[in-house]
């Protein structure tokens, strides 16, 4: 069928849409569209008859929005001076101008877009035009676009403009992509049921996030946000990376009978809870929980973890306009660490730097961020955003057992300044009479293929170290995780990927320390055997993926898995490895894969 | 080509598409084998006219010589900056 046909129609056909599933599941619910500065767009298209209303009301908007500006321009004339005002004469200008207003019309009257929808569209792109010149005073004009773009939706939309704190039902929210901004925000509201966006990978931070909330999500989309219309009904299947949108009945039934049947599944393996994570050979095995937010380390025990693999300290940034405070540190992690009741907590430090949301914020924004002044080079670089972040996880260490680990080192030298600002602020601590443990266990990550090739001088200096799939696989690829188009290339079953995690588990075994892994590959049922056959016995997930691999792990013998962790060592491509892996884990498991 | 330092930001695009606008002759401005209107604020700040860029313009109506010179003016000026 012609799938933009139905839209454009107004007609609520149905659309299947095949997208990434990230996050397994299934949901069926009401849409709620999100686009930037967390506007929820009611409609975006109209019927013929409603044109020329919505056509109005993009004239009225863009004169009020105007003379927004000619009383904002008078105000700073007043306040500042001329000089500072003339700056706003810009705005003023475009939005006078008939020929670019003519755009909007354009969009609305031809492509049946709602007023609001063809402006949040346009605007879209005319951001991306300014973030993509060079010159920085000219490049700089973005924020008025945004502004622009802003105070146009505020008319357009008025009182039905929703911020995401204030949403009352439970809903699947469709996006573009969500920042970790928004992510915050619809954590705080918990009405998420599922999510359903454009853009997105395997591991991007959509994905991560709907994991550790155990809603069902899809990415890579394309352009669901096109073809939704807020209120629609869509079926969101994380499992199979499916969205459905405006399903008839018929369709609904046997998704209501499949939900119920996942549900169940669930059920029983929640029943494990109490068991041990032990191979049938009688091998102990830890399961962690990889958490971002402090009320997740409730979950993580509810799912059977035994501690906390990997603290995300993230969320503390991203939430408010200003860098948190140590005491806010404080709080967060004093949270988990009380909930945990003594088990580990692996709280890891900050790890911003790359993502979109910091990048937008930055002056300079980076040319290759994923190479760029991200995680521990940021911190080391900025030791007044480090330092209170290592004094709240110090103060915190006599609550519990908790453990600090630096994200992203490479080189000795940087993890060795991150021990010496460590050991200065437990200088200070001292100094001011503030107790902390001075035998805190410090740890890092292995995300780089350098520091995975001299783990060995790393493992002198650590107590424990952490396998970052997520960063390695990316980093030994060359494949940026996050951009769909190449998707199928990031793949943690790479023989060289395989083959570097078995050297690391084995150098870290000689060296007679700690080692886990907490990429994504942990909570990957299909990668269960594999891992364990080359030794690993800690592994790091979100915690709704703990039940599934614990049964994973009660199912098999660790004689298999050697037997199985060769084979693969055997095979020259990812998709050898996969097939393999997939076979063996259905014949373990059926139901898990 | 464009002499003050900053090139075609604010200030100067709309000196210069006020300009503009008060001829009848359809204006455009041409950057290599980019080409936009010259009444169009934000067209013209998306030119990305920096110092030194060559600009070439082409004007068409009954007032094209006159806008031509106008505008070729202000960008000999440099803006009337400084």
């Amino acid at each position: 069928m012609s799938d933009t046909e139905g839209v454009r129609r107004g007609v609520n056909a149905m659309e299947i849409l095949r997208g990434i599933a990230v996050s397994s599941g299934v949901e069926i619910s009401h849409a709620f569209l999100l686009d930037t500065e967390d506007v929820r767009i009611p409609r975006r298209t109209v019927t013929a008859s409603e044109v020329p209303a919505e056509v109005a009301s993009l004239h009225v908007a863009f004169d009020s929005t105007r003379q927004n500006y000619v009383d904002l321009q008078a105000n700073v004339a007043r306040s500042l001076g001329e000089e500072a005002s003339a700056v706003l004469g810009w705005p003023i200008r475009v939005l006078g101008d008939e020929k670019w207003k003519q755009r909007f019309i354009d969009r609305v009257e031809q492509k049946q877009l709602g007023a609001a929808y063809a402006v949040s569209l346009t605007m879209r792109e005319y951001k991306q035009k300014f973030l993509q010149l060079k010159d920085r005073y000219i490049s700089e004009r973005v924020q008025d676009v945004y502004d622009m773009e802003r105070r146009l939706l505020q008319h357009l939309l008025g009182r039905k403009r929703e911020h995401i704190a204030n949403l009352e039902a439970r809903v699947a929210v469709v996006a573009h992509d969500l920042t970790p901004a928004q992510t915050a925000e619809l954590e705080k509201s918990g009405k998420v049921l599922a999510i359903a966006t454009d853009l997105g990978g395997r591991t991007s931070h959509t994905a991560i996030v709907a994991r550790s909330w155990g809603v069902p999500a899809v990415v890579g989309l394309g352009d669901i946000t096109a073809r939704v219309n807020g209120g629609d009904t869509v079926i969101i299947d994380g499992t199979h990376g499916v969205v459905i949108c405006n399903p008839d009945e018929a369709t609904i039934e046997q998704y209501r009978q499949q939900r119920k049947r996942l549900v169940a599944l669930g059920q029983s393996l929640r029943e494990l809870r109490r068991l041990p994570a032990e191979t049938v050979d009688g091998e102990t095995v830890t399961l962690m929980a990889n958490i971002e937010f402090p009320h997740e380390a409730a979950m993580s025990l509810d799912r059977g973890a035994a501690g906390i693999g990997l603290y995300r300290t993230e969320f503390l940034y991203l939430r408010g306009n200003s860098e948190p405070t140590e005491e806010e540190h404080y709080q967060a992690y004093r949270q988990v660490v009380e909930a945990m009741e003594g088990r580990p907590v692996v709280i890891r430090t900050l790890d911003l730097g790359a993502d979109k949301y910091t990048q937008s914020r930055q002056a300079e924004p980076e040319r290759n961020p994923f190479l760029g002044c991200r995680s521990i080079r940021l911190c080391l670089r900025n030791l007044d955003l480090f330092k209170p972040q290592l004094r709240a996880i110090l103060r915190v260490s006599p609550l519990g057992d908790v453990r600090i680990m630096f994200p992203l080192i490479t080189t000795l030298l940087e993890l060795r300044q991150a021990k010496a600002v460590l050991r200065d602020a437990m200088e200070d601590l001292e100094e001011q009479g503030i107790a902390f443990r001075r035998d805190l266990p410090v740890g890092m990550m292995i995300e780089t293929p350098a520091a995975a090739d001299t783990c060995r001088a790393f493992a002198r200096e650590v107590d424990f170290i952490s396998i970052g799939t997520n960063d390695l696989v990316q980093y030994m690829l060359a494949v940026d995780r996050t951009n769909e188009r190449i998707a199928s290339l990031y793949s943690p079953a790479n023989p060289a990927v395989i083959r570097k995690v078995r050297d690391i588990i084995r150098t870290a075994g000689r060296a007679n320390i700690s080692v886990s892994l907490c990429g994504e590959m942990a909570g990957d049922p299909m990668f269960t055997l594999l891992l364990l056959g080359l030794g690993l016995r800690r592994f790091s997930m979100t915690p709704p993926d703990v039940p599934e691999i614990k049964k994973m792990i009660r199912s098999v013998t660790i004689r298999h898995a050697r037997w199985a962790a060769r084979k693969v060592l055997s095979f020259e491509s990812d998709r050898e490895v996969v097939n393999y892996l997939r076979d063996e884990a259905r014949k373990v498991l059926p139901e898990a894969l | 080509m464009i002499k003050n330092r900053q090139g075609l930001h604010a200030r100067p695009v709309m000196q210069f598409v006020d300009i503009a606008n008060e001829y009848e002759a359809a204006i455009s401005v041409r950057k290599g084998d980019q080409t936009v209107d010259g009444k169009s604020p934000m067209e013209m700040m998306l030119l990305e006219a920096t110092q030194g860029t060559s600009l070439r313009l082409e004007a068409e109506g009954l007032d094209a010589t006159e806008a031509v010179e106008a505008l070729t003016g202000l960008i000999e000026r440099g803006f009337d900056e400084d």
